[in-house]
């Protein structure tokens, strides 16, 4: 039993592993003797790519500053490092890369430890037969999971609660290293396993994954210090410059989600509806009433992502004002003209247009429909199944647009100024989120613990 | 007397909700205003989609959040984040047209 007079204090690096943190702000909060160092270094805001070819969305360089000096500092003191969402989108290979990173850092400053890693991956066979069972429901605005897309897709991940870390922790690791993970969930585990409330824990996670975003001034890149007690938590910040106040704390709630009372997530929903936000002063907050709301069912959310083709860009400027003034006509006009070329050779593919300068950054939602620009920035975009195809449309197109004869036109040398020679740009593959549902499992069965003694 | 949006609110921000839907933030200055306007709806779903050029059921969810004094609109992404044809794979740049509400005199 937790009592009034107990404590867990937890030092968050960083809001995302690899966005660094100043050392004295690290240093600060190892004076304060925390019992746990965590950061989750996990998100889809980068888009499909990082997770559909398995790549790191933030440096290695980035990633190895930050574990050494998690890892050596935890380690030497015996203190918990609790790694998740490896390499941004946690998948196998970003795991993996994460591992190889955590080795060479053991070699380096001589470090002996027990490390766990967790693979959070999901068998495609086990979504075909929860599929059927109809364990698999889409999120909102999400369609429904089909086998064309469950093949397609290259990365399926489990975004996985506290259950698979409480399982490293009963086997004594020292550090944790997990595939995708619930970001509160680095935080709250090793408090759950204690007893503490599972709602307060997994709230004061939800605000340490973001590390200092949700002081003032906010910043992913600075570390932050939570302490869990029996009836609430606490915040402060570990640099003089920023601190924590019941405003910024209760904005952060509204952060990156559709609904800042009721947050879904593995198994159940935080709800905030009787949460207060006091001022305990010295910029720290006092963070009351966060429930936990277990559902019947554990459901954890799943994230896949699938190649839809190959990539060119060219990046081109227009001047001229004629050619600005009726640049929606002509731009669907060269569209027009280059299906009936590509209808001819028996090509496929899509071409798109960003005006920038006009409604690049909003497209359809741009309010403002008349530009007022004087200049306009072209970013002409091919996609088609192979790469050779989307060279082939881009350029195409390109040379469509170059020579396009528009009313009225009396530059009659060329409509684009390229920047760059080459004009174009090969993008590689294109990918999109393929997976993006919750699924009915097991996750203390399905992702046990793999124990690995360093070095 | 119609007041502009930027002297009520503090914040006013468009993110991802995952890749699949876009939130809206405005948090406000003063108690007050916040008050006012959650009184006099002064946000709604329809006048969002009326601003983004949106049918409406593509607005999901008006929230106002008390603890900070904010509304918070949540509404489908025209396309998911990073596939062809997104324009903003973070969704951070789509708060502008927000920037042109004027609230205050009469409560439409």
């Amino acid at each position: 039993m937790i009592s009034s007079s107990d404590q867990f204090r937890i030092l968050s690096a960083t809001a995302i592993l690899g966005y660094g943190f100043p050392e004295t702000s690290f240093q600060n909060g190892l004076r304060k003797n925390p019992h746990l160092i965590a950061a989750d270094a996990g998100s889809t805001d980068p888009g499909p790519y990082y997770l559909g070819a398995g790549k790191s969305f933030t440096s290695r360089a980035g990633v190895k500053r930050d574990l050494r000096l998690m890892i050596r500092e935890g380690v030497r003191r015996g203190i918990p490092v609790v790694i998740g969402s490896a390499g941004g989108s946690g998948a196998r290979p970003h795991v993996d890369w994460c591992e190889a990173i955590i080795r060479e850092i053991a070699r380096e400053e001589n470090l002996r430890f027990t490390l766990g890693v967790i693979y959070t991956d999901v068998p495609k066979t086990l979504v075909r037969r929860a599929l059927k069972r109809k364990a698999v429901k889409p999120l909102a605005c999400v369609p429904p999971l089909t086998e064309e897309a469950l093949v397609a897709t290259t990365h399926l991940v489990a975004q996985v609660g506290v259950q698979p870390f409480i399982r490293a922790l009963d086997q004594k690791c020292d550090v944790i290293l997990c595939g995708r993970s619930y970001d509160p969930a680095v935080f709250a585990a090793l408090p759950i396993r204690l007893g503490y409330d599972p709602g307060l824990a997994l709230h004061l996670g939800k605000i340490l994954e973001c590390a200092a975003i949700a002081a003032t001034p906010g910043s992913g890149a600075d570390c932050a210090f939570g302490t869990l007690k029996k009836d609430s938590f606490i915040l402060e910040a570990l640099s003089k410059q920023r601190r924590f106040t019941p405003q910024s704390t209760a904005a952060h709630t509204l952060y990156e989600k559709s609904d800042p009372y009721h947050l879904p997530g593995p198994g159940g929903e935080l709800d905030l509806t009787g949460c207060s936000f006091t001022d305990m002063g010295g910029g720290r907050v006092e963070v009351r009433g966060s429930r936990f709301v277990p559902s019947r069912k554990h459901w954890v959310k799943m994230e896949g992502a699938r190649p839809v083709g190959f990539r060119s860009v060219s990046i081109a400027g227009v001047r001229d004002p004629i050619l600005i003034r009726q640049i929606g006509p002509v731009l669907e006009a060269v569209q027009r003209q280059v299906k009936t070329l590509l209808r001819r050779e028996r090509l496929s593919g899509r071409v798109l247009f960003h005006v920038y300068g006009r409604d690049g950054v909003m497209g359809p939602m741009e309010p403002v429909k008349q530009t007022k620009s004087h200049e306009l920035c072209l970013l002409i975009e091919a996609i088609a199944e192979t790469e050779e195809a989307a060279e082939t449309l881009l350029s195409l197109t390109r040379s469509t647009l170059l020579h396009y004869g528009y009313p009225g036109r009396i530059a009659t040398a060329g409509n684009l100024a390229f920047p760059f020679s080459p004009s174009d740009l090969k993008m590689g593959i294109v990918y999109e989120f393929s997976v993006y549902h919750l699924i009915e499992l097991d996750e203390q069965r399905l992702f046990p613990v793999v124990i690995r003694k360093l070095p | 007397m119609k007041r502009s949006i930027l002297e009520v609110a503090r914040v006013i921000r468009s993110k991802n909700a995952g890749p699949y839907e876009l939130t809206l933030d405005i948090l406000f200055k003063r108690r007050r205003d916040f008050e006012l306007c959650r009184k006099r709806r002064w946000i709604t779903g329809a006048k969002i989609a009326r601003l983004y050029g949106v049918p409406r059921s593509h607005i999901l969810k008006v929230i106002w959040f008390e603890p900070s004094h904010a509304v918070k609109i949540t509404m489908k992404r025209r396309i998911p984040s990073g596939a062809p044809g997104d324009s903003d794979v973070y969704g951070a740049q789509q708060h502008a047209p927000l920037l042109g509400l004027r609230f205050g005199g009469s409560s439409r």
